[in-house]
């Protein structure tokens, strides 16, 4: 086991040690060779299409949505096959355990149709770098990555509570509706990342069009 | 952390293994079971629980022997089961808990070689989950060099004989030497292969295999008293783990009596009571063996290890519970046959030795 953990800790500790170096080495070039005005995250935040960070936003939000879901699905899933060997009895019950995980997919997807209303097209350079859209990119990254997070750790913690339920269930049936009871506290969490996405993401104004395009337009309820 | 990946690759069998558990035979399925008159009885009454129609084949009479083979084979299906479902790392898991049957085997099939047994009643006393091929050769080799060279390389035994190829001869003393010698060796690696698993289950895994050290370490202690066993040697056949180890195992191989090795148990809390009986000749209660005090030590140590197995359940996403499910079952084979046993020999008052 010893062996085990020095190995570890080498493999760990090399990457760590040369990511460090190569950093400070770039850095340090950098600055002695006079570009240090080179790095400037000011201008890298401000020089970032809009739309970048908010596809990037909508992107990681369903992304890690999703993978929370199917975390805890397979999670779950395989402890109700395991334990429906013996007790057939908890297979129709421990499905609400599956459809808890299946709707913290469905937030994130919520959330992305959401965002994805607001993101329109912008002709000019001049009309995209406006600070309302500056603000809706930021906001929409920010607003998916919060959900984004939040329905992929609840998902996991659903799906650990329900394969701990179906298994007590599969051992002594009153159990299940008290561990239930910790499912649901799980679930929340999902919704707490929904609210807060979307209210981040509410005062959002969509990107300023100057044309509209049709079909965009007609989905947008024209106005 | 292992609650997010283990379900993985072992979800559905410790679904399955719980399952398994649950049908192990109740309280209330042991007393109705110790009222039974007949074996008939016995095997009606056994219908009912999960070993169901079993013994549905047999012809009456039926033999406890007959009881506690089929009982083992029922086990033994169970464990093919789970382990050709398996992935690794609980491949090798499994494969570490089948190889201390492997060990017994090797034993029985050099002692009765020694002994000019027909090798193929050796064969059928094997124990199923031991069994490897080339274990038929065995019967063979007259020397342990000519034993490592020809079979055993080719087995996972292999690294255990590492330690024991000083022995000379193969005779009745050097036999149960080579015997405890391979189990330390095995013990140790599959202590520290638990450990290489990381927690949750080295954390359950290691008070069951320091237990069985231990209780290695006083049975040999207990039986070597008056035997031509050196105390080097007896030192040298207690496993490196456990916890006795170091200073109680390292006064265990001064120990000349069994007082003495009261004291060492005193080291440890658990362990205290379990001599408690010893000094009492033919304490209530002992199971019907010849020395009383040692044989309530051995329902002692069963007591524990029951307790301790039972403690690997409560905890989700390791492998603990496999180990555990196993010798529990064990156990209760040897309860079965017991109460098959006392109700075939008339000995009612006995039956509640469980």
């Amino acid at each position: 086991m010893s062996l085990m953990g020095y190995s570890y800790y080498s493999t760990y500790g090399i990457v760590a040690y040369l990511t460090t170096v190569t950093i400070s080495i770039a850095a340090l070039y950098i600055l002695f060779t006079g570009d240090g005005t080179q790095f400037n995250p000011g201008a890298f935040l401000e020089q970032t299409s809009p739309y970048a960070f908010a596809l990037v936003g909508v992107g990681l939000n369903i992304g890690l949505s999703v993978i929370g879901a199917g975390w805890g699905i397979w999670v779950t899933g395989s402890s109700i096959l395991g334990g429906g060997v013996r007790a057939p009895r908890i297979r129709t019950k421990n499905l609400i355990s599956i459809i808890f995980c299946e709707v913290v997919g469905i937030y994130g997807v919520i959330g992305s149709i959401v965002f994805s209303a607001k993101l329109g097209s912008s002709p000019t350079q001049a009309t995209l770098y406006t600070t309302a859209n500056y603000y809706t990119g930021f906001s929409l990254f920010w607003g998916g990555l919060t959900m984004g997070c939040c329905n992929l750790l609840c998902g996991v913690a659903v799906g650990i509570s329900g394969s701990n339920a179906a298994l007590a269930d599969a051992a002594d049936p009153a159990l299940f509706v008290k561990i239930l009871v910790i499912e649901v506290f799980s679930s929340i969490l999902g919704l707490f990342g929904l609210i807060v996405g979307l209210l981040v993401s509410g005062k959002a104004a969509e990107f300023a069009v100057s044309h509209i395009i049709p079909w965009f337009g007609i989905m947008m309820g024209l106005r | 952390m292992e609650a997010l990946l283990f379900n993985a690759s072992g979800g559905y069998l410790e679904g399955v293994l719980r399952g398994f558990k649950a049908g192990l035979i109740t309280q209330s399925q042991y007393s109705n079971l110790t009222q039974c008159e007949t074996i008939d009885d016995f095997r009606m009454q056994l219908a009912a629980t999960d070993y169901g129609t079993f013994l549905a084949n047999e012809t009456p009479p039926i033999s406890t022997s007959t009881i506690a083979d089929r009982a083992t084979n029922k086990l033994v299906d169970e464990f093919n089961y789970i382990r050709s479902n398996s992935v690794q790392p609980l491949t090798k898991f499994l494969d570490y808990m089948t190889y201390a049957y492997m060990i017994d085997n090797v034993v029985l099939l050099i002692t009765g070689t020694l002994h000019e047994r027909d090798t193929h009643d050796l064969l059928e006393r094997c124990h199923p989950l031991g069994k490897f091929e080339t274990m038929a050769t065995l019967c063979v080799a007259t020397n342990v060099e000519e034993l490592y060279t020809t079979v055993l390389v080719e087995t996972p035994l292999a690294p255990y004989f590492r330690d024991c190829l000083s022995a000379q001869d193969l005779d009745d003393l050097n036999i149960e030497i080579i015997r405890n010698t391979l189990y330390r060796s095995y013990l140790e690696d599959f202590h520290a292969f638990v450990l290489s698993l990381g927690s949750p289950t080295s954390d359950i895994m290691s008070p069951l295999l320091s237990f069985e050290a231990d209780r290695r370490s006083i049975n040999i202690t207990i039986n070597s008293f008056g035997t031509g066993l050196s105390k080097d040697q007896r030192a040298k056949l207690f496993p490196s783990m456990g916890r006795l180890f170091p200073e109680g195992t390292s006064a265990l191989a001064r120990a000349d009596d069994v007082d003495q090795v009261k004291a060492v148990l005193d080291g440890v809390v658990e362990y205290r009571s379990f001599l408690e009986g010893g000094s009492s000749s033919g304490g209530g209660g002992g199971a019907g063996a010849n020395d009383g005090g040692v044989a309530s030590l051995e329902d002692h140590f069963f007591q524990y290890e029951v307790g301790l197995n039972k403690l690997a359940f409560l905890q989700q996403f390791q492998y603990g519970v496999f180990y555990s499910f196993f010798k529990l079952k064990e156990q209760e084979i040897r309860s079965l046959t017991w109460i098959a046993e006392c109700i075939a020999q008339d000995a009612k008052d006995r039956i509640n030795d469980l």
